[in-house]
């Protein structure tokens, strides 16, 4: 029998269950390191946002896009571009607010949680937090200051997985102190 | 499907993020752990990529499966060179490997070497492991970026 691997495509791409395997095991280290679900939340959330700063030029150097003029064409450009070329999958953007400043992003199969089962006793774990982390470090990068948050999981037992982002301020440049 | 840039960055904020949090003397517990974490993924690695593949027939037949289709899946190329004493010494040799290639190639960063490869070390024992074989992995970095994987078979 042959024991050759499937080679992919694409050759920016990896195995599928390495990544999801290995933000697994990251997790679990988290767990026995902080015995905490809100402390490992945070921790999660601060690796994304360290992960995002990076991603964001990544992504601006890939994906050739323009500024934004308005929030829904960011939401748009988050799911359709971004989550499509890091993930793979493309999240429905619903439940705006009438001021336009928040939306929902709905994951249907969420890669990072595969193969996973929250044992009990963790209902406060929001295990994929690193999400928030990188969309907030990444669009912090281009000045703009939102929340993220995760508002369903379905690891908790609901029916789809929502993160929302809401939109606070636009950053200004900060010209260090003397310099100007 | 991920892309590989998230894999990277996963990894150098895991390496990052343990080393944050470690006091001084820890050093050697931050490496510890990222090698457990390695030797998870490892574990769980082969167990799936083993499903439909035949039984191996000793074991240089399963240091060909890491140094080929497991090398091939984490890290997208063979391992270039693999050696053996015959008497339970592999030596793995990659000339480009993949976690060091974004370090600068001098000597300068060559202290920070080792905590980007105790995680791959960690893979290579956990897979083994779950293949039935028992080792000890360490690595070694010359020049950079190529590096050398021993594995020493503990038996009985």
């Amino acid at each position: 029998m042959s024991r050759q691997t499937a080679r992919t495509g694409d050759p920016r791409k990896v195995n599928g269950e390495l990544f999801t395997l290995t933000y697994g095991a990251l997790v679990a280290q988290l767990l026995r390191d902080y015995e905490d679900d809100e402390e490992v939340n945070k921790q999660l959330e601060k690796m994304g946002y360290n992960i995002g700063v990076r991603l964001i030029e990544d992504f601006l150097a890939r994906s050739n896009t323009g500024r934004c003029n308005d929030f829904r064409e960011t939401s748009d450009i988050i799911s359709r571009l971004g989550f499509k070329m890091y993930l793979g999958i493309t999240p429905v953007i619903s439940n705006w607010s009438p001021a336009g400043d928040e939306f929902s992003l709905l994951i249907e199969n969420n890669p990072l949680s595969d193969f996973v089962e929250l044992p009990e006793g963790h209902s406060a774990l929001n295990y994929s937090n690193i999400l928030c982390g990188v969309l907030k470090g990444a669009l912090e990068m281009i000045q703009m200051d939102v929340d993220v948050w995760f508002v369903q999981d379905q690891l908790k037992g609901d029916n789809i997985t929502e993160i929302r982002l809401k939109f606070n301020k636009r950053l200004e440049d900060a010209v260090p102190a003397g310099e100007d | 499907m991920a892309d590989e840039i998230l894999f990277e960055l996963l990894h150098m904020e895991i390496v990052g993020h343990l080393q944050r949090n470690a006091q001084k003397d820890e050093q050697d517990q931050c490496i510890a752990k990222l090698e457990s974490i390695g030797f998870r993924i490892g574990q769980s690695l082969a167990e799936r990529f083993t499903r439909d593949c035949s039984r191996f027939k000793d074991e240089l037949d399963t240091m060909k499966f890491v140094c080929k289709d497991f090398w091939n899946t984490v890290y997208k190329k063979q391992i270039d060179n693999l050696r053996t004493n015959h008497q339970g010494v592999y030596v793995l040799q990659d000339n480009r490997f993949r976690f060091l290639t974004h370090i600068s190639n001098g000597k300068q960063y060559m202290e920070a070497a080792p905590k980007y490869l105790a995680l791959p070390c960690g893979m290579i024992r956990g897979a083994l492991a779950n293949l039935g074989v028992n080792c000890v992995v360490t690595a070694e970095v010359s020049t950079m970026p190529a590096c050398k994987f021993q594995i020493q078979i503990q038996r009985g």
